[in-house]
């Protein structure tokens, strides 16, 4: 069991093996790339596989059999919808911000590879193992808002503008809890490493100690992805297709990598926190658990977004600012008496 | 190799600062501005201050999306593409920016805690060492600017009223 726990760190020390100095300049380099490499992948793959088990689930929820006539059980049917996303011609319009409209779909499917970097997948298995894990992540996150106005700007279209607008609107809010839910974690573990974050779960993930910290974090979590029940960025029937209404061909399938993209980077960061990351049960090597919990939660968002109809945007603000933001800070002030009572218990 | 990343960054910056105040569309002087803020937070990765950097990225580029939905909102110009009334005033603007440069520059030279270390500084300037230092020694400034940020968010709230009950 340890060997295979260890499977993909002692692959990365072999490929350092090959080099005269293992800890040289040369050697870090190829292991960044790789590492840069295997993101990539996982990006990538995650939107493969998350495109078709969403419309799985759909049409679980909705009692029908979903997609089922290509390869077995319709499993093949997200490489044909990809092999015709791309032969689809690219069209910029007329009248776009040009630039603008052409380097926001990259933006937006940056970001997931760059958050998903810091997430440890298995113990000591953290493409960049950085110190500031958990901050860097809502940082790098923050700037999706930007690339969202980008596209509804760029695209010069009344619709695209305004799905732009509402995405500043509600993401910009729902970024506060999504913080806050998350500080009486690192409250508790003192830390902002998510390594260390999930190390200190060995006994109890902190879904046990913090539950109203996670119902927070899920619910902002599913609000900074813009899916439904908080859909209004692209709401149909409202705004079109709100910022990506101009966007065909690859452009548009870039946004759409980056959802799924984003989706994993927020369950993932939820299974490290709250979930425990790579820690369980012997029986299962680390890195199997953790994209099991990331698998549970994904499940979870897509269930909720088949269930739920539309949330109305008065209702949504309503949500954040007078709901969530209250509930948030209490979470952090029941922390902080929690941590002082423990301290004068346990004599520390 | 740190040099090398200083000048490109340091160079992206200063070249997105010129784009903001030349450019003549007040989104595309918005969107310069998260290049310019991006680069500056680069700068503050080499000088390791890394949480300072993550601050930067997160407060900045989420408060420029506001700015462009406000200058989007606010430009009464019939064509966007002329909206930056303000950079026809670069003589003045360039006066005052020299001033402000003229008295930081002269702040900082005077001040023997701002001069550039013999050796790099590697440890401190973590997440804890912040915190403590706020909650500390610099108390009074912290919660002095918490104040003057809820009293513009309260400045704000009544000048949207007024004009809400105006109409």
């Amino acid at each position: 069991m340890d060997a295979l726990n260890n499977v993909f760190v002692n692959i990365a020390y072999a490929i350092r093996g090959l080099f005269a100095d293992p800890q040289s300049v040369w050697a870090n380099l190829v292991m960044s790339v790789i590492n840069f490499i295997i993101v990539v992948v996982i990006v990538v793959l995650a939107a493969l596989i998350l495109i078709l088990l969403e419309r799985k689930v759909a049409g679980w929820t909705s009692q029908r059999p979903g997609p089922n006539r290509l390869g077995p059980r319709g499993w093949f049917q997200t490489i044909a919808d990809a092999l015709k996303l791309m032969g689809k011609e690219d069209i910029t319009p007329a009248g776009a911000d040009k630039f603008i409209f052409k380097v926001a779909p990259m933006i937006i499917f940056s970001l997931p590879m760059m958050t998903l970097a810091v997430i440890p997948y298995g113990s000591g298995m953290a493409p960049i193992d950085l110190d500031l894990g958990i901050f860097y992540f809502l940082a790098i996150s923050a700037i999706s808002t930007v690339a969202f106005v980008m596209a509804g700007w760029g695209s010069n279209n009344k619709y695209s503008l305004l799905g732009g607008m509402r995405a500043v609107a509600q993401m910009i809010s729902y970024e506060i809890p999504l913080l806050f839910s998350l500080l009486g974690v690192v409250m508790i573990t003192q830390s902002f490493n998510l390594g260390v974050i999930v190390q200190d779960q060995k006994n109890i993930p902190f879904i046990l100690i913090q539950p109203l910290a996670f119902v927070i974090y899920i619910i902002a979590g599913m609000a900074e992805l813009n899916r439904a029940p908080f859909d209004l960025v692209e709401a149909d029937q409202e705004v079109v297709a709100g910022p990506f209404t101009e966007y065909s061909g690859l452009r548009w399938g870039l946004f759409f990598l980056g959802e799924y993209g984003n989706m994993t980077a927020v369950s993932a960061l939820a299974a490290t926190v709250f979930l425990g990351g790579w820690q369980g049960p012997g029986f299962f090597p680390g890195w199997v658990w953790f994209w099991m919990k990331v698998g549970v939660i994904i499940f979870f968002i897509m269930w909720a977004r088949w269930t739920f109809p539309r949330i109305r945007i008065d209702h949504l603000m309503h949500l954040a600012w007078k709901v969530l933001l209250p509930l948030s800070i209490l979470n952090i002030f029941l922390t902080g008496l929690g941590i002082y009572i423990y301290r004068l218990v346990m004599g520390g | 190799m740190g040099t090398v990343v200083f000048f490109i960054f340091a160079i992206m910056a200063i070249a997105a600062a010129w784009g903001v105040v030349t450019s003549k569309n007040i989104v595309h002087s918005a969107l310069y501005l998260v290049l310019c803020f991006s680069g500056v937070a680069v700068l503050y990765v080499l000088m390791n201050a890394d949480f300072l950097a993550a601050v930067q990225l997160l407060i900045y580029t989420g408060a420029v999306a506001i700015m462009i939905v406000f200058a989007v909102m606010l430009t009464l110009r019939g064509d966007i593409s002329v909206s930056n009334t303000e950079n026809r005033h670069w003589g003045w603007g360039a006066l005052v920016a020299a001033l402000v440069f003229i008295i930081m520059a002269l702040v900082i030279l005077a001040n023997p805690d701002w001069r550039i270390l013999a050796t790099p500084w590697t440890s401190g300037g973590s997440a804890e060492d912040l915190s403590l230092l706020l909650l500390t020694r610099f108390m009074i400034p912290f919660e002095a600017a918490a104040v003057l940020l809820t009293v513009a968010l309260v400045g704000a709230v009544v000048l949207a009223k007024g004009v809400k009950e105006s109409k």
